[in-house]
């Protein structure tokens, strides 16, 4: 990892700049949380480029402003992938269809499907360089799979949203893609159902690496023709050939559905794909998005609780999405499920006037909050970054 | 030697009020320790050849035990280093002389298991083993599995972000953790997270991870709980050179199967080991690699089969597939068995970690092979190839206090060649006293600077374990200023 020029120019800009600045990539994912108020605009656009792979090491870096689908190309030319399966939200989010950067998935710490077996981004970020809001260029962890010195602030920079420091270049772990997929689906469950299968297929010894389940308006949208107008449970296996046909035979019967249909390696990736990017949700311009994260056997009260949205589960019915009306009132149900089960809410798009009004994720105790804006001025001490993106008045 | 900063006078004089005010805070008797014979053993940890008595130990029992001892030590400017099992090799847990050390053996209580969302809330106290003893009846794991496993404990763990001998499949501690309960330096109590992935907002869970006792006091941890696999079988190749090993691990690597574990074992450890534990390694070997896979028996054999066919590429001069689970446990035998094994044969010995790139390795172990001669200690390589951490252990006499200082050196000097190749100082047991004089070689100054800031912002007045992980500066034991 070395100083490029594009990281120079973007140091001296923040160490010169007198107001707050929009940190963005490619801005795919600019209609998360709260809207910024910002003079001008910082890109990382310029910092583009694959600037190590090591295959044999199981390690890339990139530029933060690097396309992810270059990332995702060049792993696949040696048979690997991005372990946390980031997902392409274009489509959900309303912007433009495969050009996010590397930066704004990190930024962001958006993961896939295979989370819930394999861990998010920020579990694969081995090693960052970002500008901070004084300026400086820092370095955190390497280009190593095991480091623990000094502060992980790889961990503080990934989902920060652009608000700690401006990320130039990312070390990313990665792993040899799996040979074969494949998918067993069970038709016609409601989600608690469901969430009892998919519990069980998790906690089997068969390295199930995707757990979602759709209700009918949702998998209708996924084009599966044998099963309209009802729900489908999906789990997946990725193995070689062999281990894909032995798992799913076996895990089929453990859970008492011999009959359930097993999609083969085309239809897998492809239905996973569309699972990962939400295009199972109906969304409506001006519609409402959120996000949330619960103990998976929370997921079903979550969709419960909440009247006027539509939603799906994934992680074995931990993560619900749902889209619907962006009223303050959804918003407050969504809350409220997400609170009464313990978990996280992320408001991933609304209209301007809801996202700057509400709280887009939890808010912190008072005791936590001063912790956090203490953080927030030992990396940014002006308040220039992406000032309000994730707090109001921070 | 690794200088200690001043004792705050003005704490020492007033020693007895400290113990009095930490009676008040702690409900047992015995959860408070003064005497200087029962303090004895809290003088030192894992990484014994330092040792300082503290002022005093609490012993609490509760997380409110814990925010009350804060509330005291905070309002009263006394210095807080925490304690699990004592079991850290780079003196994390190294008392201070006006430090209360705040132990959590006592607070080792399962909290609770949750198989339906697999995860388990356990108190600090708790072993590492202990999570997977509690939850294996029903053919769950936890999954790091540091060498120190029987002893060490889950809070330990956290701070230090240990990881293991499976690291490549299953990850480091930090991403096996869902929720904390913390204890700030002032006292209040935080819940960091749950049983939930991902919680939005900053990610406080990664950042205390491996923070190592500086940030917060880590009370309740939540910790995912996996389902183990069918089964599990080793491998054994032993190979004429580094090199070759350290090719037959790329071939392993580039081939498409991600082993559970991939251990490399040079000469010296080969030897120590097989004596040990008579595993049957090949001691006509340069370097060994165990390598393990999971799965039903069908699954192990044709994975087993598949890294046959690659070891053999590689001309190994043995290899050995097991046939059983006891065969394969006597494999490991001897790995696991690794620092005993060097005791038996050095009276003392220093194990280091270091990552490296793993395409380094043989340059890296033969640079070390110099270094050893020209300090005339003797060292033994054991490498997580899988991820690139090395732990060479250097040998030495501690009654020789020329021999403890060559080691210290000759430790030194590895650590300094694992940032040069492009590695870093410590892959999983933290910097602790041992490496933090070293820390300018992997972080330039402004970079040690930023992280100082973080540690200021959840502890103003540099009050918890202190004079660890940051090199001391004249002003670092005063307060910082941001």
């Amino acid at each position: 990892m070395i100083a490029s020029e594009a990281e120079t120019r973007i140091a001296s800009r923040i160490a010169a700049a007198r107001e707050p600045l929009l940190v963005r990539g490619a801005g795919t994912k600019s209609g998360m949380l709260r809207p910024v108020q910002a003079a001008a605009t910082i890109s990382t656009t310029g910092l583009t480029g694959i600037t190590l792979y090591a295959p044999k090491e199981l390690i890339i870096s990139a530029g933060a402003g690097t396309p992810l689908h270059e990332i995702e190309t060049a792993l696949a030319e040696h048979g690997q992938h991005l372990i946390a399966e980031p997902p392409d939200l274009s489509a959900l989010l309303g912007t433009e269809a495969n050009t996010q950067t590397l930066g704004g998935v990190v930024a962001t710490n958006l993961s896939g499907p295979r989370r819930v077996a394999w861990g998010a981004m920020r579990d694969h970020v081995m090693g960052i360089r970002a500008v901070t809001g004084r300026g400086e260029v820092i370095h955190s962890g390497g280009r190593v799979l095991k480091n623990v010195t000094g502060l992980d602030l790889c961990k503080l920079l990934t989902g920060s949203h652009g608000t700690l420091g401006i990320i130039t270049e990312i070390t990313l772990k990665v792993l040899p893609a799996p040979e074969t997929v494949g998918t067993i689906v069970i038709p016609g469950l409601d989600a608690d159902a469901a969430v009892v299968a998919l519990s069980a297929a998790l906690g089997s010894p068969y390295g199930v690496s995707g757990a979602a389940w759709l209700p009918a308006e949702a998998a209708s949208r996924l084009l599966h023709p044998s099963d309209a107008g009802r729900s489908i449970t999906l789990i997946r296996i990725e193995e070689f050939a062999a281990s894909v046909t032995y798992r799913t035979e076996k895990l089929r019967r453990e859970l008492g559905v011999p009959r359930a249909e097993i999609l083969g390696d085309r239809e897998s990736r492809a239905l996973w794909r569309a699972v990962r990017d939400v295009h199972a949700l109906p969304v409506a311009d001006g519609d409402g998005i959120w996000r949330v994260s619960v103990r998976p056997s929370s997921g079903p009260g979550v969709l419960r609780a909440v009247e006027g949205a539509i939603g799906y589960l994934d992680w074995g019915g931990g993560l619900v999405w749902l889209a619907g009306p962006a009223t303050e009132t959804i918003h407050r149900e969504i809350e409220a499920a997400a609170r009464a089960a313990g978990g996280t809410w992320t408001l991933m798009r609304a209209p301007d006037s809801l996202r700057g009004a509400v709280d887009v994720v939890p808010p912190e105790p008072a005791s936590l909050a001063a912790i956090t804006r203490r953080v927030k001025e030992a990396m940014d001490p002006r308040g220039i970054l992406n000032p309000g993106r994730i707090y109001a008045g921070l | 030697m690794i200088r200690l900063p001043d004792p705050k006078p003005d704490v020492l004089a007033r020693r007895d009020a400290v113990i009095a005010g930490l009676r008040a805070a702690v409900s047992d008797a015995e959860g408070v320790i003064g005497d200087p014979v029962s303090l004895k053993p809290y003088e030192t940890d894992g990484l014994s050849a330092y040792r300082q008595m503290p002022l005093a130990v609490a012993l609490p029992e509760t997380t409110e035990e814990v925010a009350a001892i804060m509330r005291f030590c905070h309002a009263n400017g006394v210095r807080v280093v925490p304690r699990g099992a004592g079991t850290s090799l780079s003196g994390g847990a190294l008392p201070l002389a006006d430090a209360v050390v705040v132990g959590l053996m006592r607070m080792n209580q399962i909290l609770d298991i949750n198989y339906k969302d697999r995860c388990a809330t356990v108190q600090a106290g708790v072993t590492n083993i202990g999570i997977t003893n509690a939850v294996s009846d029903e053919g769950f794991f936890y999954a790091p599995d540091p060498s120190s496993q029987l002893a060490c404990m889950i809070g330990g763990n956290v701070n230090m972000n240990s990881g293991g001998a499976h690291c490549l499949k299953y990850g480091v501690t930090a991403n096996n953790l869902l929720g904390l309960k913390i204890v700030t330096v002032d006292g209040e109590i935080l819940h960091i997270g749950g049983e939930h992935l991902d919680a939005a907002g900053y990610d406080w869970l990664g950042l205390l991870t491996g923070s190592e006792g500086q940030l917060a006091i880590v009370t309740e941890i939540t910790v995912r709980i996996l389902r183990s696999p069918e089964g599990a079988r080793a491998m054994l190749a032993g190979f004429a050179s580094n090199e070759v090993a350290g090719e037959c691990v790329d071939s392993i690597i580039s081939s498409g199967i991600i082993p559970v574990a991939l251990e490399f074992m040079d000469r010296p450890a080969i030897h120590a080991c097989e004596a040990f534990a008579h595993a049957g390694y090949p001691l006509d070997a340069e370097a060994m690699l165990i390598i393990e896979v999971e799965g039903s028996v069908a699954e192990q054999d044709d994975l087993l089969a598949r890294l046959t066919a690659i070891c053999e590429r590689h001309n190994p001069i043995s290899l050995r597939v097991s046939q059983s689970v006891e065969e394969s446990l006597a494999i490991w035998k001897g790995r696991k068995g690794a620092f005993g094994a060097i005791g038996r044969i050095s009276p003392d010995y220093l194990c280091m970690d270091g990552t490296i790139p793993t395409s380094k390795l043989p340059d890296v172990l033969r640079r070390i092979q110099e270094m050893s001669d020209s300090y005339q200690l003797k060292v033994a390589n054991i490498f997580h190839a899988g991820d690139g951490n090395l732990h060479p252990l250097i040998m030495f006499d501690a009654n020789d206090s020329n021999s403890f200082h060559r080691a210290e050196k000759f430790g030194a000097d590895i650590l300094k060649l694992c940032v040069e190749v492009g590695g870093c100082l410590t892959g999983e047991h933290g910097v602790g006293v041992e490496k933090r004089d070293l820390m300018p070689f992997q972080f330039a100054e402004h970079e040690l600077e930023q992280q100082r800031r973080i540690k200021s912002a959840f502890d103003p007045d540099w009050l918890l374990n202190p004079s660890k992980v940051f090199p001391l500066r004249d002003q670092n034991t005063l307060p910082h200023a941001a």
